[in-house]
This record gives structure tokens, C-alpha cells and sequence, in this order.
């Protein structure tokens, strides 16, 4: 686990995070001021509930006595956000092969992207892997994923923009077992989890999929923008709704204070983050460890 | 779903409505449900406080007036307080864009990656293209993205626009070369796409610096999602820091993302919203309304919409007649029927009632439009002198109308009992017609009158019986404002007859 890349990533949230924190406790005893502090500090890193749920807890602690000096209360938060975070998530199993990944999510998330420092870290374990531009709506979508392919110098399955995804996607997935492919990535149109009629679409893919390589997709991954407020949780909650989203993807982890949304995520819908994207080059992508990524969270310069 | 914050705050303050005053003791809870339900909207932090601050303020001391519970007097004191935020200050105006006189205007877009600036720079050409007669230049000048020049040429295409692009020029050096192909081809108005940008990368919103003096934008729009959390504000700072912000495009409002970002963006950085992008055509940019958007942000459902629904189609003394006919005898058919279009022309009435906050999805699926166009054709088989005077329809008659109207004789008496059922409720009520009720209930602000939208659909035959099993029939009334009314309304026949 290259630790380096997500501390400079989260460096930001770190900065607003646990310095306003430590910039905090270092007062002495816990007053009622330095608790209100807190509770911004906290709400700004857009943990949402899981903010409330944490304060919740810090005000106990202290009314009982258990937490009344200000240094208690890194460790406190620490172990707390641990708890809601819960177990580390599994790796990304590449199992029978053409093993197939679907990533979907909404408008300007960083699907694209995603699947490209995706592919990157696949080559490099050594799997083959070819992509299906099925994001056939949006203008130059298909160019975009084209151009990411040549760079990493993979295959990829591509029709006209304004295809059908659904036969593209069986194309692509006859091709990916006619060649003995080892992973196959499914690019789709961004959508909002609203529309009924595009999520319907992406249920067809997936239905498509399966008819052409028994179990497909095996692994579908949801796109989360990373300085998405609340609404990432009722995006996740509707993707899974309509497919069988198996673990998340949380990109644009680079800029200011963000990661809160992760731990609301987690604790409300108990769906795995596999990885995060730290940066905008195709190498800045990290495989999720709630561990880590608290520790990083905590650990200085 | 969220709870909607009116429901919530019902339930806090339950226990007050009507006669009381607001004190700092018994708002507390309902500020504190006020003020989860901005930060669940995703207002910073920061934000929430202060307006609760001032709301707080001003709400104290003030006295619930009769009719209204002071949770609803509540969000209405917050609902002002948004809208006089969101709303475009006076010298800001009303106009979004400053155009140039002298050369062709230059719109600079800037936004972080994937907020949405290549399409609403599409939206936006098209809008002004089609409302405001310009003729714009797209310029590709977003040289970061894979295939965005690409997407900004597919655009222009696919809606008749030019756009600007030479392989290899660094994004000042393409907007300044478009402005000289601007003046050159005749287009007055230059729209510079430019990368997404993290706000922390210096060396882009450096770029954007450079931009900006190589062509001195008239009007720079920062493209803001709406579903962005805590982190807009700070990134909105940062791009109002390297170049002055004139407006914000809030984009994928089409989510449902409550918007708070919006109201931080604003908030802090002193930048109004002017356009919402509602959608993935071309056509869904809209100018801003900041009523709707804070009727969204407080989780009331967009009733502001609703109203203005409604006084589009309803005349003002029209609804006055028809009020007064209705408590009369004089009450016919031929009134039903227009009651009956009016509130057709107010769109479906499962859509009306999605305005509403506080219904659920589900009530909207199961309402039966058609019973409506059964009711209508129904009357319209009627002869002027039945629809006046529906006691002369007889078996005979009946059979006719069916025919007529292409259903059965049951449905035909089904719909005069009910007829004669709501004559006689309409007598009955104390005050107001389904119009000056309807809108009543809606035009009152924070005063939303759910139950009454039942009860007009139950009035009309074949109606989703049972859809939902309260709320829709006859108003109750004690016996005492039964008798009541009985009394003022032999008064007032006797004083009818007087006159004559």
C-alpha cells in the first residue's frame, strides 16, 4: 500500500480536518465552545450524520466524565469513526475470467477516468484488459475512453455515439471471451439516479451482459464524486436500487477537506469503498483501507 | 425521502398553534430542526448559523397568528429570509449577462471537472441564441480533458453552432484568437469553454488568470453542481479569488440534491445563481427562480410553482363569481365544467400534487386522470337545459347522455348524486369555493392545505375510491357550525327574496 500518495492527497482534509482538531484540543479542558468548534469542524468535512452521530457520542462522553480533557479527544474521534467505518473492505477479486466490471454513476462523477487508473492498476498486476465505451449518449464520450485506451494501449470495443449501449455491451463482452480477456470494464452514461427510464437502461446492460458471460457483471462499481454533499448517499442507495452495485468508488479525493463522505457512506449503507481516486494523473488511484485511510487522516507531515 | 421540514416541524410544534407568541424557549427545537434540515441540504455549516442567527431574531416576539401553527410561521420567516438572499440584489439586476456595445461579448465558463461546464456552455449559447437573438462562438479551449474539445465540437454541431479550436494554442491565445475570428465572421458573442479545474491546482487557476486578462471577459459564470457538499464554498472562494465571479450556472438540478451548495456559493461569495440546468437536452437551462430553489433547500415542495400554476389559469373574478354561485342554488353544470377544465389546465392532478410537499409518491401514481375526461364527457352530452337544471334528467335522458358520452347509465347517475351531494357541501361551507380554498391554501405562504386536494377529486365520479382513505370526503363540521351555516343561509334567502 503505497501510503505516501493518500497522505498527499488527503493532505487538504488533513489540513481542515484533524489540524483545526488538534488546533482545537490543544485548550485544555473540553468546554462547551471548543464542543461547538468541533461540531463545524466536523460538518464541514461533509461527514453529515455520521458528524451528528460522532458529537452525539463526544457530548455523552463528556457529560459521563469519560472525555473531559481536550487531547482525549483525537483518540476518541479516531477510534469512533474506526467503529462506524467497521471492517476493511475486500480487494477487488479478479476471478473467472473475463472477470467483467460495470461502472456507473452519475453526470461528471469521474467514471472515465476512474476506469482508466483502474485499467492502469490492472495492467500492472498483470491481467489483460480490453474497455466497452458504452457511454454512447453524451458528445465525444466514446473519444474520450478511445484516447485513455491508446495511452495504456488497450482494446477497445466502441460504436458511433448514439448506439445502443445493450448491443454494444453483448459485443463487447462476446469479444472479450472470444479473446480470452482476463478483465473486461464496461464504461456507461453518466445519469441521475432519477431517471427512471436511464436507470432502467443500465439494468438492461447488465441483464445483456449476463446473457453473453455467465454471472456478469461480476463486479459493478459506483462512482461517487468525492465533494458530493449528502446527496452521495441517496445516490448510492438508488444505484443499488436498480443493479447490484457490489462496492463504490470515490473519486476526486485531491482537492479541500473532503473523505466525510465516505464514513457516511459507509455507515449508512454498509457498501464497501474499494477505491478512491487521490489525483489526476492515471497512477492516482489507492485501493480503500477504512484503516489507513483514518490513519491517514491523523498522521502528520 | 426526506421527511418534509414542514412535516417535521408540525410535529414540533404541535403542541403551539394559533393565539401564541414565538419566545427563544419554544422555537429552539424547531430552529434545531430548521437548521438539520439546511445542513441535510448540504448548506455550509458556517451559513446555517448565521441565518439561523437572523431568523431567530427576527422571529422572536412575533405572534402566531390564528390559522396558521407556528411551525408554518416559522419556515415562512425562513423561506423570506432565503429568498432575500438568493434573490439578485438591486444593483446586481435582473439582467445575468453585461453585454459589450463595442466588440463582441466575451463569456468566460469556469468550474471544477465534471461539474457540467462543456454542456451548459452548449445550454447556454443555445438560450441565448434562441431568446436573445445573439449569435455565438463556442471556443474549445479546455486542452485538458480528453476529447472535451471533441464534445464541444459535437455540441456545436449538433446544434448549429461554430466553435473555435487550433491544435496546439494555449487557452489565452485561443480566446484571443476566437475574439478576432468573432469580429471577423460576424458572431457578437465569444464563449470560452475552459478546463475543470481542483481548486488547489495552481498552476490551472493560473491559467485561468491569464484567460481573463488576454480577453477581459464582460460576464464569467462559475458552473457549480448542485448534489457538491461543504467543499463549495471553499472552492468558490478560491475561483472568485483568481478572477471576479458575475454569476453561477447551478447544474444537474434535475437530481434531487436539495441545492444547499447554491445558497453557501451565494452566501460567501456574493455571486448570484442566474441559470439552473435541469436536464441533459440542450433546452434545459432555465433562468433562476430563488423562491423555487429555497422551497426546495427547506424540503417544502415546490409550491411557489404550484401557485403560479394556479393564478395562471384561475381568473381572480371568475373565482369570485363562482364562489358565490356555489353557496347560491344557481350552481349548474355548466359551473362543474369549468371548474372541471380549469383544473385540468393546471396540468394532471397527479402532477399538481407532486408540487406538493408532504404527498406521498405513490398517491400520485394511483389518481385516475381519466376519470375526469369520463366526468367532462359526461356533462358535455348534456343539453344546456339539463346542465342547468340536472332534476329534469330522467331515466330516458340518462340512457341518452350514456350514449353520448360513451359510458353507462350508472356512471351517469353515479355523477349527478355526487353533483347534487357537492351542491349541497358547497352550501354547507362557511367560506370559499374550491378556487378561493385552493388557493387559499396554497397562496398563504407556509399554509398548505393538503387535505383539500382530496376532496375535490372525491367530488368527481370514478375517482381513485379508496386510493386514500381519508381526507376526502365531506369536510366534517360540528353540528354547532352545521346549524350555523344553516342559519345564514336561510338569512340570506330570506334577503334574496326581500329583494326581489
Amino acid at each position: 500500500m503505497v501510503f505516501g500518495k493518500l497522505i498527499r492527497g488527503l493532505a487538504k482534509t488533513r489540513d481542515s480536518l484533524v489540524g483545526g482538531l488538534r488546533r482545537l484540543v490543544g485548550r485544555g479542558p473540553l468546554d462547551a465552545d471548543t464542543l461547538d468548534q468541533m461540531e463545524e469542524l466536523l460538518y464541514t468535512s461533509d461527514l453529515g450524520p455520521a458528524a451528528g452521530q460522532l458529537m452525539d457520542s463526544i457530548r455523552e462522553a463528556n457529560r459521563k466524565g469519560i472525555l473531559k480533557e481536550g487531547e482525549q479527544v483525537e483518540p476518541f474521534v479516531r477510534e469512533t469513526l474506526l467503529e462506524i467505518m467497521g471492517e476493511a473492505s475486500l480487494p477487488l477479486v479478479i476471478g473467472e475470467k473475463p472477470h467483467v466490471i460495470l461502472v456507473c454513476g452519475v453526470n461528471g462523477s469521474g467514471k472515465t477516468t476512474s476506469i482508466a487508473k483502474l485499467s492502469k492498476l490492472l495492467l500492472a498486476e498483470g491481467h489483460s484488459v480490453m474497455l466497452a465505451a458504452c457511454d454512447t449518449f453524451r458528445a465525444a464520450a466514446v473519444e474520450q475512453l478511445t484516447i485513455w485506451a491508446d495511452r495504456l494501449d488497450i482494446r477497445i470495443v466502441k460504436r458511433n455515439t448514439g448506439a445502443d449501449p445493450s448491443g454494444l455491451a453483448f459485443d463487447a463482452a462476446d469479444a472479450a471471451a472470444k479473446e480470452g480477456i482476463d478483465v473486461l470494464i464496461v464504461d456507461t452514461a453518466g445519469r441521475l439516479h432519477t431517471q427512471k427510464n436511464l436507470m432502467a437502461e443500465l439494468e438492461k446492460i447488465c441483464r445483456v451482459l449476463g446473457r453473453r458471460i455467465e454471472g456478469a457483471p461480476h463486479e459493478i462499481l459506483l462512482i461517487l464524486d468525492g465533494t458530493t454533499g449528502q446527496n452521495a448517499i441517496t445516490q448510492a442507495r438508488e444505484f443499488r436500487e436498480s443493479v447490484n452495485v457490489t462496492s463504490l468508488m470515490v473519486s476526486k479525493l485531491d482537492g479541500t477537506a473532503r473523505g466525510g463522505a465516505i464514513v457516511s457512506i459507509r455507515e449508512q449503507l454498509g457498501l464497501p469503498v474499494t477505491y478512491i481516486g487521490v489525483g489526476e494523473a492515471a497512477d492516482d488511484i489507492e485501493r480503500f483501507d477504512p484503516d489507513s485511510f483514518v490513519d491517514a487522516l491523523f498522521t502528520a507531515e | 425521502m426526506f421527511e418534509s421540514l414542514s412535516q417535521r416541524l408540525s410535529k414540533v410544534f404541535s403542541g403551539l398553534t394559533g393565539r401564541g407568541r414565538l419566545t427563544e424557549g419554544n422555537i429552539e427545537e424547531g430552529l434545531a430542526e430548521v437548521r438539520a434540515a439546511l445542513l441535510e441540504a448540504d448548506v455550509h455549516f458556517r451559513v446555517a448559523k448565521d441565518l439561523i442567527d437572523r431568523v431567530k431574531a427576527k422571529a422572536v416576539g412575533t405572534e402566531v397568528v390564528e390559522s396558521v401553527s407556528a411551525g408554518q410561521m416559522l419556515v415562512k420567516l425562513f423561506h423570506d429570509e432565503l429568498v432575500e438572499m438568493m434573490a439578485p440584489s438591486e444593483e446586481e439586476g435582473s439582467e445575468p449577462i453585461s453585454f459589450a456595445t463595442a466588440r463582441p461579448t466575451v463569456i468566460l465558463m469556469a468550474g471544477l471537472q465534471g461539474s457540467g461546464k462543456t454542456t451548459s456552455t452548449a445550454k447556454l449559447a443555445v438560450h441565448l441564441r434562441d431568446t436573445r437573438k445573439r449569435k455565438p462562438l463556442l471556443v474549445a479551449a479546455d486542452i485538458q480533458r480528453p476529447a472535451a474539445v471533441e464534445q464541444l465540437r459535437q455540441l456545436g454541431a449538433a446544434n448549429d453552432l461554430p466553435v473555435f479550436h487550433v491544435a496546439g494554442e494555449p487557452p489565452e491565445a485561443l480566446a484571443r484568437l476566437a475574439l478576432a475570428e468573432a469580429l471577423r465572421t460576424g458572431r457578437d458573442t465569444v464563449m470560452v469553454d475552459t478546463a475543470g479545474r481542483l481548486h488547489i491546482d495552481e498552476a490551472l487557476m493560473e491559467e485561468l488568470g491569464r484567460i481573463r486578462s488576454s480577453v477581459t471577459p464582460d460576464t464569467t459564470f462559475l458552473v457549480c453542481d448542485a448534489m457538491t457538499g461543504q467543499d463549495a464554498v471553499r472552492s468558490a472562494t478560491a475561483f472568485r479569488d483568481v478572477l471576479p465571479l458575475d454569476g453561477v450556472i447551478l447544474t444537474k438540478l434535475d437530481g434531487d440534491s436539495r441545492g444547499g451548495a447554491a445558497l453557501s456559493v451565494r452566501h460567501v461569495t456574493g455571486t448570484p445563481v442566474r441559470y439552473v440546468g435541469v436536464g441533459e437536452k440542450v433546452a434545459d437551462l432555465q433562468p433562476f427562480h430563488a423562491d423555487r430553489l429555497v422551497g426546495r433547500l427547506l424540503g417544502m415542495g415546490d409550491v411557489v410553482s404550484l401557485v403560479e400554476k394556479a393564478q395562471e389559469v384561475v381568473d381572480e373574478k371568475e373565482a369570485e363569481d363562482q364562489m358565490k354561485r356555489m353557496m347560491s342554488d344557481r350552481f349548474t353544470l355548466d359551473d362543474f365544467l369549468k371548474q372541471l377544465r380549469a383544473i385540468r389546465k393546471m396540468g394532471s392532478l397527479g402532477d399538481l400534487m407532486g408540487h406538493l410537499p408532504g404527498v406521498p409518491a405513490g398517491l400520485t401514481d394511483q389518481i385516475d386522470e381519466k376519470a375526469l375526461h369520463r366526468t367532462e364527457a359526461v356533462v358535455l352530452s348534456m343539453t344546456p337545459a339539463e346542465r342547468r337544471r340536472p332534476e329534469m334528467i330522467d331515466p330516458g335522458r340518462k340512457r341518452r347522455i350514456a350514449r353520448g358520452s360513451g359510458t353507462a347509465v350508472d356512471v351517469v347517475s353515479k355523477m349527478l348524486k355526487q353533483f347534487e351531494q357537492m351542491r349541497k357541501m358547497m352550501k354547507q361551507m362557511k367560506k370559499g369555493g374550491l378556487f378561493s380554498r385552493l388557493k387559499g391554501a396554497f397562496g398563504g405562504g407556509g399554509g398548505m392545505g393538503l387535505g383539500d386536494m382530496p376532496d375535490m377529486e372525491g367530488m368527481l365520479p370514478g375517482g381513485p375510491e379508496g386510493a386514500s382513505s381519508g381526507g376526502r370526503s365531506v369536510p366534517r363540521q360540528d353540528a354547532d357550525a352545521r346549524r350555523k351555516n344553516r342559519k345564514a343561509e336561510r338569512k340570506r334567502r330570506k334577503q334574496g327574496r326581500r329583494r326581489r
